[in-house]
């Protein structure tokens, strides 16, 4: 077996690795590899052609790939070893990975520390619970994403989209330029799951329905989809028989959320964190196993590819820390707990003293709301206010530890009518 | 006289704003701040869009090359400039930000490669 010695290794070559990556070797860590299971760099951001990235760190409208492709250069001019159709399978906690390639075979890569950054995966209808036969025909967004965008297969005729996270909507709009059908978009809350950026641009722009507290309720068909039955909900979110209707179709789309992909993060013994649903993290991304840091969507669903590459760089630092003197001992840790109307927060754990820069805190709100005011507070005092006109589930929230504020007991992040 | 409703999308506040074409110009209302109103008068008069689409290149491990306009184009324009560029066709390798073609549609915007694409090793 092929074993390699490392720095630090990077798995996973998103928008969050290469942001690691980079920031490692700025950090001065000298051998340093990304492994990436893909045929190359760039992770998601390559089958998103539409624009809207990059708007905080480059100061222009990019398309994903455009946004990958910045970072993709500096990391092939910059001395970092990039491991391509390389799957790892395992990560030990005694920081060792084991992964095979087509090319190479099994590799052994023995790690002075980690970074996890393999992003998030697609719900499927398993884990949504829609009944009926086991036609083909029946795609997560993200997949018609990669066909239509990557491969150039249009998988059917005509769609019939459930959910409206982001994904869904920005595929809604391009199958419609591709010149399929979309016959509308169903979503079982009585919320749009995505920005309203997205629903304007791409469905009231194409004229798209959007159908709200309604759901897919059946699938039809044997060896292909033929259609599906749609029915509104009632207040337990069980579909109302009495308003079932059926539409013929050839494409299922299924744009119902992301889950981050925590697998390996496991097998490791890294400690979850039950409301991100990814490795609990501190505030140098440091996860609960020495060593092994996480960044990127696996920590937290984020959908500002900004905050993810930001999450990269800070992972990274905290690694040429921990390599600095991989003993030292922390300082007293303080949870990061969330309050009022506050559904989860990343990083979870933060460390006694006085904050030597100013520490980003992200959070998402459970209830929409307009004029709310974003209050991160350390036993009963105030560290920061934030007013925000509005506030929704979909978009990930930032709340501010000022450098220089002393920390000394457990922090509570809140969001409060005003 | 034509009535339109515009969902402002400057802030997540989403705003319903009201546009009414009259004899005397534009009245708006509902809008909570002069982006807002900005906005809403453009999406009326003159709403931009960027472009993007994929095109077909050859010689490389993908089918596709991505493409994004080089600024804003008018919305009523982009399914004519799409069919212009739905006819592209490119050969690998490509590098990110080169004009794949001029002034697409008399719009003076350009059609930019969005990624590089290197050639796919032979055989
Ligand atoms: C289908 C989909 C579509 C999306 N579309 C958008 C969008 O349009 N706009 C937007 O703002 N955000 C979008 N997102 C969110 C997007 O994921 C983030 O903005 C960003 O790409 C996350 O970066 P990341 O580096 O954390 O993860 P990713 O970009 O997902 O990168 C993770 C990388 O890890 C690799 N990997 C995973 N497991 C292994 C393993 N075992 N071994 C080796 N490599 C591995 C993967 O191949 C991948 O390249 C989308 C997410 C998904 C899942
Ligand atoms: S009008 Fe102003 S407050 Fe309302 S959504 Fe637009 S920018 Fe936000």
């Amino acid at each position: 077996m092929r074993e390699v010695h490392l720095d630090l290794a990077v798995i996973g070559g998103g928008p969050a690795g290469l942001a690691a990556a980079l920031e490692a070797r700025r950090q001065g860590l000298e051998k340093v590899a990304v492994i990436e299971r893909d045929i190359e760099l760039g992770g998601i951001l390559q089958q998103c052609v539409h624009d809207g990235f990059g708007l905080h760190r480059f100061g222009r409208r990019m398309s994903g790939g455009q946004y990958a492709q910045a970072f993709i250069d500096e990391v092939e001019a910059g001395g970092i070893m990039t491991e391509c159709r390389t799957m790892v399978l395992r990560v030990s906690g005694d920081k060792k990975i084991y992964a095979v390639s087509s090319h190479k075979g099994m590799t052994l890569y023995h790690c002075r520390a980690i970074i996890l950054a393999m992003g998030c995966r697609e719900r499927t209808r398993n884990q949504i619970f829609i009944y009926g036969a086991r036609p083909s025909g029946v795609l997560t967004a993200g997949t018609v994403q990669r066909y239509i965008n990557m491969e150039g297969y249009l998988p059917g005729k005509k769609a019939v989209i459930l959910g409206s996270g982001d994904i869904g909507l920005i595929m809604a709009r391009r199958m419609i330029l591709e010149g399929m059908e979309v016959e509308g978009v169903y979503e079982v809350m009585a919320h749009p799951g995505g920005l309203t950026r997205n629903i304007v641009q791409c469905l009231e722009d194409y004229d798209i329905p959007l159908h709200l507290s309604t759901t897919v309720s059946q699938i039809h068909g044997q060896e292909r989809l033929e259609g599906v039955s749609v029915a509104r909900v009632d207040q337990q979110r069980r579909p109302v028989k009495e308003s079932e209707r059926y539409i013929p179709c050839d494409l299922l789309v299924l744009a119902v959320g992301l889950i981050p992909e925590t697998e390996l993060a496991r097998g490791a013994g890294i400690k979850i964190n039950p409301l991100s649903n990814g490795p609990e993290v501190d505030q140098d991304f440091a996860t609960s196993v020495p060593g092994i840091f996480a960044a990127g969507n696996l920590v937290a669903v984020f959908d500002l590819v900004d905050y993810v590459s930001a999450t990269g760089e800070t992972a990274a630092k905290g690694a040429a820390r921990y390599l600095e003197n991989p003993k030292a001992a922390h300082p007293r840790a303080y949870r990061v707990n969330t309050g009022e109307n506050v559904s989860l927060a990343v990083p979870q754990i933060v460390y006694e003293g006085q904050a030597a820069q100013d520490l980003s805190l992200f959070l998402r709100v459970k209830q929409p709301g307009p004029k709310a005011a974003l209050i991160c507070a350390c036993a009963g005092r105030e560290l920061s206010r934030k007013k925000e006109r509005f506030v929704a589930p979909p978009e990930m929230l930032a709340a501010k530890v000022p450098a220089g504020t002393f920390i000394g007991a457990d922090l509570l992040l809140e969001i409060k009518g005003e | 006289m034509r009535k339109v409703t515009v969902t402002c999308i400057v802030c997540p506040s989403s705003c319903r704003v009201s546009v009414r074409e009259g004899g005397e110009g534009l009245e708006i209302s509902g809008h909570q701040c002069r982006r807002g109103l900005e906005h809403a008068r453009n999406e009326v008069k003159n709403p931009m869009r960027m472009l993007t689409a994929t095109i077909a290149v050859t010689g490389a491990d993908f089918n596709l090359l991505p493409v994004i306009s080089s600024a804003e184009i008018p919305k009523k324009m982009l399914i004519p400039c799409l069919r212009t560029v739905y006819g592209l066709r490119v050969q690998a390798p490509v590098k990110e930000g080169s004009v794949i073609l001029r002034d697409v549609c008399g719009t003076g915007v350009d059609i930019l490669a969005a990624r590089t694409i290197t050639r796919a090793p032979a055989g």
